[in-house]
């Protein structure tokens, strides 16, 4: 067998690609490309050994003969797409939204609103005219990037993505939507998409993420990182909507660093992907920096989700809440990793973790650890976690009302599902997402790998072949 | 409409009911009154077709069908209502969504077309005023830190929006205030109609003051131990539980020792009560 992708593989595509000069890049962030990429190879891909990725096995992502010099994405990917195409996903057509294709940034598609002084652009094109903001800013994250083997991967081979920066004061009220599409056309792929997010001070933005597989068989993987920076004051409201099918490999990283005063509340809905690792890092450098992490995944089949969070209290004083919960069906299997570390000096910390799964069959399997980690006085953290079926006396309760037990069924696993989509603050964002959610929960079941659904409902278009 | 005939049925192996015979025609409301474990939130729980309980003996006719093979869901669109004593809280799920899902079950089942949103909600309006509830209940999830008194309204929300041929209220008149009773019973006694009948099981007989009944009936020890009219339910709240469980203990001695601990209790809340 001489099948899959290797550490070496990786590496002598990267050699490649640098000598053709295919990566780009100034020269401080072609040095950071080779960096990476040592780091990468002394570390190798994680196996279960990695005590960071002991319940979720890559296996199935390097058993793929991944085309890897075609990473990065192909000029004219768009070509075959039209604005009718992506509507179902765009949510809302007065929204500004960056779309990229395959990894590539479509000008085509992208449709950005004129928004008060805020910037909203290609993360290649702004490297091209303003490399020196950029600078500062991907230098910083690169030791985040020594610690894994899949955000060195990124490091070194990015091209594209998003550069949303707000300046001090800008408000936007609007949500900005980056909507990442694969298209999946020709040989198996792996995208590096990476985006850039700068708060300044006072800025207040709602962001949108959307993980989208159009069409194509070929196996996709997605290795995303974004790096946010939110100022003093700053607030941002983040989605991400993880809807690529369920073939898709998806690793993605979120390293944010919250300054004082400032507030950030996330939330990730996965519905897609056959295997999904998601990293939320936050860093509350300042006090009183507020922060809310909220996911929610509804998986069947063999779908595999893999959450971890990581919330860092360096400063005194600030608040974290997570909430996470998981509906598994089939033979799914679910992980949620969630550290948080109080630091020498944050005394004060406020910290708060909740996961919840919901177990709908009993091949299912969830991981749940969260690990508090407190080096401070006069703190309070907490967490819960807990795992459960449907409660008999609900499903009575919803029967005596004449409710059958498909439909109770149903209503109940909606409702568990529903306390987190009831925190999200864009009400058609919310209502699109309650839509999907409703296509996915069929007669008490998660409605798995079923080919056609109707039309924007579904985590694949109805066009697409 | 409702023949219950020598009904046994308990929970886990523990025979609860022990022989219960009931009739139930349309427009009657009958009261079940009893002591606490006497077995009448079980007999609501069975009429209801709550799975914990298994029937071991005995029939239940409703509406000259054998409501015993009927499934829950059934019982409910046929027009058997059961108000819960403990309301089931549902986080997540909106109070109108669940409303507006039973309604159309049974209106379904009924032949008629679901209520488009606008009609749905003229008629939750309408029943909100019924039983006094804010509108703000309406988006909140189902019970979902409601008070006692809020979740036995929205119990009496429920039926007066399912319209329901027998209603069973199992406990409905306990944690209410005053101003909740008069209120819940109002609700309820205006949704007395010729066509449908009430059975209200409860310990006390202060619902009664409100809600006149046709029957009283006292359980005890698993078996209806009385029945008259109105003033039985006047002669138990001034005379307690005690002198009718003596005659249990003749009739069914396994059940004395059972009934007596927990008479005991209850004359002796029942005999504060008076003397306040």
């Amino acid at each position: 067998m001489t099948a899959g992708t290797t550490k070496e593989t990786f590496v002598s595509a990267f050699r490649a690609l640098e000598a053709g000069g295919n990566l780009g890049g100034p020269p401080w962030l072609r040095d950071l490309r080779w960096k990476a990429i040592a780091r990468f190879a002394e570390r190798g891909l994680p196996t279960p050994r990695d005590e960071e990725w002991k319940y979720t096995s890559i296996a199935p992502i390097a058993a793929v003969q991944f085309d890897l010099e075609a990473a990065g994405g192909a000029e004219g990917a768009d070509d075959g797409l039209t604005e009718e195409a992506i509507a179902p996903f765009c949510v809302s057509p007065a929204w500004s939204r960056l779309v990229l294709v395959d990894g590539r940034y479509s000008a085509k598609l992208s449709a950005i609103r004129p928004l008060s002084r805020a910037r909203i652009e290609s993360l290649a094109e702004a490297l091209i005219i303003d490399a020196e903001m950029l600078r500062p800013h991907l230098i910083r994250s690169a030791p985040a990037e020594a610690t894994d083997a899949f955000a060195a991967l990124n490091a070194a081979f990015w091209r594209d993505g998003a550069l949303i920066h707000l300046p001090a004061g800008a408000r936007v009220a609007e949500p900005i939507h980056l909507l990442f599409i694969a298209t999946a056309a020709g040989p198996a792929r792996i995208d590096h998409p990476r985006s850039l997010v700068v708060l300044e001070r006072e800025s207040r933005a709602t962001l949108i993420e959307s993980y989208i597989t159009l069409a194509g068989d070929a196996p996709r993987l997605t290795n995303a990182t974004t790096d946010i920076v939110v100022g003093p004051g700053a607030e941002l409201d983040r989605y991400t909507l993880q809807l690529e099918d369920e073939s898709a490999f998806h690793v993605g990283r979120v390293h944010v660093r919250q300054a004082r005063e400032s507030r950030v509340e996330s939330c990730a809905v996965t519905f897609g992907g056959r295997l999904v690792r998601n990293e939320v890092r936050a860093r509350l450098e300042a006090e009183t920096a507020a922060c809310t992490l909220n996911g929610l995944f509804v998986i069947g089949g063999r779908q595999h989700v893999d959450t971890h969070t990581v919330v860092d209290h360096v400063a005194p004083g600030a608040t974290s809440r997570q909430l996470y919960k998981g509906i598994l069906d089939g033979r799914a299997r679910g992980v949620f990793s969630g550290r948080v570390i109080v630091r020498p000096g944050a005394n004060g910390t406020d910290a708060h973790q909740t996961n919840k799964n919901l177990l709908l069959s009993d091949e299912v399997e969830v991981d749940s650890k969260p690990q508090l980690e407190i080096f401070a006085d006069d703190v309070k953290c907490s967490h819960g976690a807990a795992d459960g079926q449907l409660a008999a006396d609900a499903v009575f309760y919803l029967k005596s009302r004449g409710l059958d037990e498909e439909a109770a069924r149903t209503l109940l696993t909606f409702g568990f599902a529903n306390e987190v989509l009831a925190r999200i603050r864009v009400e058609p964002l919310r209502a699109r997402l309650e839509t999907l959610l409703t296509a996915r929960l069929r007669g008490g079941r998660v409605a798995n790998g079923e080919p056609r659904e109707p039309a924007g409902l579904g985590l694949r278009h109805p066009e697409s072949p | 409409m409702l023949s219950i005939r020598g009904l046994h049925a308990g929970v886990e192996g523990k025979e609860i009911l022990r022989g219960i015979d009931l009739e139930v025609r349309a427009g009657e409301v009958h009261a079940v009154m009893g002591p606490n474990g006497s077995g009448k939130s079980t007999l609501a729980q069975v009429l209801a077709g709550h799975p914990a309980f298994a029937v071991t003996q005995g029939e239940v006719t409703y509406e000259g069908r054998n409501l015993l093979e009927m499934p829950p869901e059934e019982r409910a669109r046929e027009g058997l209502f059961l108000a819960f004593q403990y309301p089931v809280e549902i986080p997540g799920v909106a109070n109108a969504q669940f409303l507006k899902a039973a309604v159309n079950e049974i209106r379904a089942h009924r032949g008629l077309e679901e209520l488009d949103a606008m009609e749905f909600l003229d008629l939750l309006k309408e029943k909100f005023a019924l039983v006094e509830m804010d509108p703000s209940f309406m988006s909140r999830a189902v019970n979902e830190g409601f008070s006692g008194g809020e979740k036995k309204r929205n119990e009496i929300l429920q039926m007066a929006l399912l319209e329901p041929r027998l209603a069973i209220l199992d406990e409905t008149d306990s944690g209410l205030d005053i101003d909740a009773l008069r209120i819940v019973a109002g609700g309820i006694n205006r949704l007395r109609r010729p066509d449908n009948a009430i059975i209200l099981v409860t310990h006390y007989q202060r619902m009664l003051d409100y809600i006149t009944p046709d029957r009283v009936h006292v359980l005890s020890g698993g078996r209806i131990v009385k029945s008259g009219g109105k003033a039985l339910a006047l002669t138990l709240e001034a005379k307690g539980y005690d002198w009718l469980e003596e005659k249990v203990e003749v009739s069914a001695e396994e059940s004395a020792k059972v009934s007596a601990k927990v008479s005991a209790k209850v004359s002796a809340k029942v005999s504060a009560k008076v003397s306040e």
